[in-house]
């Protein structure tokens, strides 16, 4: 096949692209500019898109000896992502941007495009699996269950899986670094990008301050009783019990915890941790990854985290709506994270939490 | 079938260059020695400047060796806008379409030194505006520390009408500077004849090395130097002279002699594009570079035809810098009146002495499909 290598810079991409001409295809390796004003290095494991990453990806492409090319996604990936993550947060969500960028730039915009060229797919380093099923192609998690990166291509059709190369998901982490070494890639030693990689501080919500401003508002409790203030619902995240900096002790000095953000009256509401405990979660514009669900339950998992726990349960549609209800209850989800399920180790497909329930 | 279109980048180096240029590397001396292998080398490098001095019509003595067209117009620049300031004059003017080896030192002489910088502007096909330029003599030629206008250029092949501009500079003693790089070697220029006070050159674009140019000034009046050490070349550039260099620059520079082929073989190019591509458009109409195409294929991005196009084995460019390797619309195509979005959907192809009709051919050949694809994958 003809296929395009997404080479961010880092490690896992570059041993992605290799072993992709190892496995007989016609390789192109391309660095996704994802920002119009990058910085010039890369400061530990933060970020990334620097021109230091661009630099070591095309040193990268060739030692693995492919042609190298970047494409500037800037405005799609601002507009994509970027903008997605301002406008979840000023509505008082959780979103997982790494997740929209899976979705809208890099299996999306980068195959779509490469699709028109004339390739047949994208090859990128991230840890999943694809198999070949008798209904196509299916995602799968990665053997290396510390860094699956299942849940974040959770938001693939299965279309854009029938384009998706994982050349990765059969090893483990450490096996890639030394991997990486012995082929002579200087980014063997590189360290993991983490955090968000807009945010080259790493202060999420500093970078949220300056963007959707600081205004102050109520903590209040469950029974519409102001206990405090705070500057700006939307940097809190439910579950969050840090950082509230309430003064007024309850009654029997146990810990608030954030339950709810309203973003219309920028409140932040807090309770007891009984309070926080759900058992049926509602997602809003599902994707199946596979086979669609259907309003018949089912047995799986649905996992809620990047790397969080699968976590029993029973799911269904109702009305266009994925609904999960948990074997058991867990504490604190904040609506516009992603609900993935998995049959297995397959995964099955995901929506974006939009609400709730005890 | 490889093809290359890139020869405004770059072009390969002719044989004469390459014998020339082996043969000094295994000479021996420094040409600021004063002994026998000192003054052979030394020699070699004074009969390379006779020769430049000859093609560019100037003297021996106003040829001043650079390790690029880059330097020598950092060189020019920065040299006559101290001297100049030190006269109370601080306004430097350029055009709006530049290579960035001028925009920039430009740019920055109005950040850290003072200076205002005014650009003139161009019309439609890439030429300036006479009328600006005499206006702005007129009213504030007491104030221009100097004048920096390019031959030809980098992108489009666009000349500009030099002996106009110093003729204008003139009435008011302001000193003119022409970074040249593009048009040496492949239409006629005297540096003599233009009644300039600088002139920028470099080898890689004539068949000479990379890493080697000329800044032309003119004799009798000096200017404040960047690189200062053992006071090589009018104690305007120090450092030690790189013979084998300036020996194949000089060989490259004999041979390089104005082509009418490539100028066929160019109209071939254009017609063979505007008839494959009717919605096609070249940009800059009027006197150019033999060499030079520069083609709007609406509804396309230029990196995406150059990838496609890098896959047929041809290359080409879109001439224009890159910031971090993404490409951003060209400043001379802005100038020009086009759009951010027409910019991103412009090519530069340039040819060279050893383009064949083979390789026009072929890339006539492909080009519809490329286009097609391009338009495809174009999603914005
Ligand atoms: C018009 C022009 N000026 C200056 C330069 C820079 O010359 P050099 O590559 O020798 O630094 C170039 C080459 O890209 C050019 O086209």
């Amino acid at each position: 096949m003809r296929v395009i290598a997404a080479m961010s810079g880092g490690v896992d991409s570059a041993v992605a692209a290799a072993r992709a001409v190892e496995a007989g295809h016609e390789v192109i390796g391309v660095h996704l500019a994802l920002s119009s004003n990058p910085q010039k290095y890369r400061s530990g494991a933060r970020g990334c898109c620097t021109v230091e990453d661009s630099h070591d990806a095309r040193r990268a492409a060739d030692v693995v000896g492919i042609p190298f090319y970047i494409w500037d996604m800037a405005e799609e990936f601002h507009e994509g992502v970027v903008e997605n993550f301002l406008s979840e947060y000023a509505a008082g969500r959780t979103p997982n941007p790494c997740l929209r960028c899976n979705e809208k730039i890099k299996f999306a915009a980068v195959l779509d495009r490469a699709r028109a060229m004339g390739f047949d797919g994208v090859v990128t380093g991230h840890y999943a699996r694809t198999r070949e099923g008798a209904n196509g192609k299916t995602l799968h998690r990665a053997i290396d269950n510390s860094k699956d990166q299942s849940y974040v291509l959770s938001v693939l059709t299965v279309e854009q899986i029938a384009g998706a190369i994982f050349p990765l998901g059969d090893t483990e982490k450490v096996d890639i670094r030394k991997e990486a070494a012995t082929r002579g890639l200087s980014v063997a030693n590189k360290p993991d990008s983490h955090d968000i990689c807009f945010v080259p501080s790493g202060d999420n919500a500093g970078w949220l301050h300056e963007r959707l401003g600081s205004e102050v508002g109520p903590i209040v409790d469950q029974d519409g009783k102001e206990i405090g203030q705070h500057k700006g619902a939307y940097t809190y995240t439910i579950g969050q019990r840090k950082g509230l900096g309430l003064s007024v002790p309850t009654l029997d000095g146990s810990p608030r915890f954030v339950l709810k953000i309203e973003p219309k009256t920028n409140t932040v509401v807090v309770g007891s941790r009984e309070e926080l405990a759900i058992t049926t979660m509602y997602g809003e514009n599902p994707v199946w990854c596979g086979p669609a669900v259907t309003q018949t339950p089912q047995e799986g998992f649905v996992q809620i985290r990047a790397h969080g726990q699968p976590l029993p349960c029973t799911y269904y549609l109702f009305d266009n709506r994925l609904v999960a209800t948990l074997q058991d209850p867990l504490l604190g989800l904040a609506t516009g994270q992603a609900m993935a399920i998995y049959d297995g180790d397959r995964v099955v497909g995901s929506a974006t939490v939009c609400e709730t329930k005890a | 079938m490889s093809v290359y279109l890139d020869h405004a980048a770059t072009t390969p180096m002719v044989d004469a260059a390459i014998v020339a240029m082996t043969k000094q590397l295994g000479k021996l001396g420094n040409p600021s020695s004063l002994h026998t292998p000192g003054r052979s080398a030394r020699k070699d490098i004074e009969q390379a400047r006779e020769v430049l001095a000859r093609v560019v019509d100037c003297a021996p003595s106003e040829i001043i060796f650079t390790a690029s067209g880059t330097e020598a117009n950092n060189t020019a620049l920065k040299g006559l806008f101290w001297k100049s300031r030190a006269e109370g004059k601080n306004v430097v003017v350029i055009s709006a379409v530049e290579h960035h080896a001028i925009i920039d030192p430009a740019a920055w002489l109005g950040e850290h030194e003072g200076a205002e910088v005014i650009e003139i502007q161009v019309n439609k096909n890439g030429v300036i505006d006479l009328k600006q330029l005499g206006d702005l003599i007129k009213t504030r030629g007491d104030e221009i520390a100097f004048i920096s206008i390019m031959h030809a250029n980098n992108e489009t092949g666009v000349i500009q009408p030099i002996a106009q501009v110093t003729a204008l500079a003139r009435e008011g003693s302001i000193p003119v500077h022409c970074d040249a790089v593009q048009s040496f070697g492949k239409v006629s220029l005297s540096f003599a004849g233009l009644g300039l006070s600088a002139l920028t050159l470099s080898a890689h674009k004539i068949g000479g090395p990379l890493g080697i140019g000329v800044l032309v000034f003119q004799r009798g009046v000096e200017i404040p130097a960047l690189l200062h050490g053992g006071g090589q070349e009018r104690e305007i550039r120090s450092g030690t002279l790189n013979a084998p260099a300036i020996v194949a620059f000089a060989a490259a520079a004999q041979q390089a002699i104005p082509s009418s082929q490539i100028a066929s073989l160019r109209d071939l190019l254009i017609a063979g594009i505007k008839q494959a591509i009717p919605d096609a458009y070249i940009n800059g109409e009027g006197e150019k570079l033999p060499g030079i195409v520069n083609a709007t294929f609406p509804g396309t991005e230029s990196d995406t035809l150059l990838l496609l196009l890098d896959a047929q084995g041809i290359a080409a460019s879109t001439g224009s810098a890159c910031s971090a390797g993404v490409q951003r619309p060209s400043h001379v195509l802005l100038a020009m009146g086009h759009s951010d979005k027409s910019a991103r959907s412009s090519l530069r192809f340039s040819l060279g002495t050893q383009t064949t009709r083979e390789e026009i051919e072929e890339t006539l050949n492909v080009l519809p499909q490329v286009i097609e694809r391009a338009r495809a994958a174009n999603l914005r």
